[in-house]
């Protein structure tokens, strides 16, 4: 199941970086996002996963798609790709990296930090989906959640003023 | 335990998002790259959530509003460049090569 998932978000991905139309990209790219809320659920994330559907699939596709089709982009013009040095540049730097978080990711996390397997799973059971995250929401990181909804209101301020024609 | 497979997958798209971002001229796939190295992120950050407790997805909450607001922004600025050059082509963006 995690497999089948992993391969449609990687495929997707894929996909999105290779499609020469903006707008086969971006749906490609919905494909992925998906997927990686399908894997999120296998994760215990049920909330996340929901939330990523809603904000990332929902909302910010859709922004992305609003804007391609405002600018008139949805034709395949002329192939946006960079030349056979940039192609080979960007192929090294992308395995470079590959190999590079391979390396990280095959070592070992450090056993005291880590919970006895299924314990969020249980937790989640206990407490249900969304209060295991709410409760550390709120209480731990109370003052970074504040602070994100000032962000918020600068984005959309900052969104208004550069988008406005004259003010 | 899926945390090994999930990594590996996070590390994949991660570098797909860049090579994506190294190999497109198109400002708006650019963009979509980045969100796509934001989401490989979010899921390294779930994967070690399950063994390290629930705070990683609290992470992966503010993560998305900070991408929502990255989105609108950004967008906001390529409508701008749009408008200013006619052109999404950022090898056509040069000002400040002098």
């Amino acid at each position: 199941m995690f497999w089948l998932f992993a391969a449609l978000a990687v495929g997707g991905a894929l996909m999105c970086i290779t499609r020469r139309s903006p707008v086969a990209s971006a749906l490609w790219l919905v494909q992925t996002l998906f997927s990686l809320a399908a894997i999120f659920v296998l994760l215990d994330a049920q909330f996340i996963a929901a939330l990523q559907v809603m904000v990332y699939a929902g909302a910010i596709m859709v922004l992305f798609l609003f804007v391609i089709m405002l600018l008139n982009l949805g034709r395949g013009s002329a192939t946006d790709m960079r030349g056979w040095t940039g192609r080979l540049v960007a192929l090294a730097l992308g395995l470079l990296l590959v190999t590079e978080l391979w390396v990280l990711v095959r070592s070992p996390l450090a056993s005291p930090l880590q919970l006895p397997a299924g314990t969020l799973s249980r937790v989640a059971q206990e407490q249900g989906v969304v209060a295991v995250i709410s409760d550390s929401l709120f209480r731990t990181y109370l003052v970074p959640f504040e602070v994100t909804s000032v962000l918020l209101l600068a984005a959309i301020v900052g969104a208004v003023v550069l988008a406005k024609r004259r003010l | 335990m899926l945390l090994g497979p999930a990594l590996a997958v996070s590390a994949i798209l991660f570098s797909l998002g860049v090579a994506g971002v190294l190999l497109r001229r198109n400002a708006i796939i650019i963009f979509m790259c980045v969100e796509l190295m934001l989401n490989a992120a979010n899921l390294a950050f779930v994967a070690l959530a399950q063994q390290l407790g629930p705070d990683g997805q609290v992470i992966v909450f503010f993560v998305m509003a900070v991408a929502a607001a990255e989105a609108a922004v950004g967008l906001a600025i390529v409508l701008a460049i749009y408008r200013h050059k006619q052109t999404l082509d950022i090898q056509n963006l040069n000002l400040l090569r002098g």
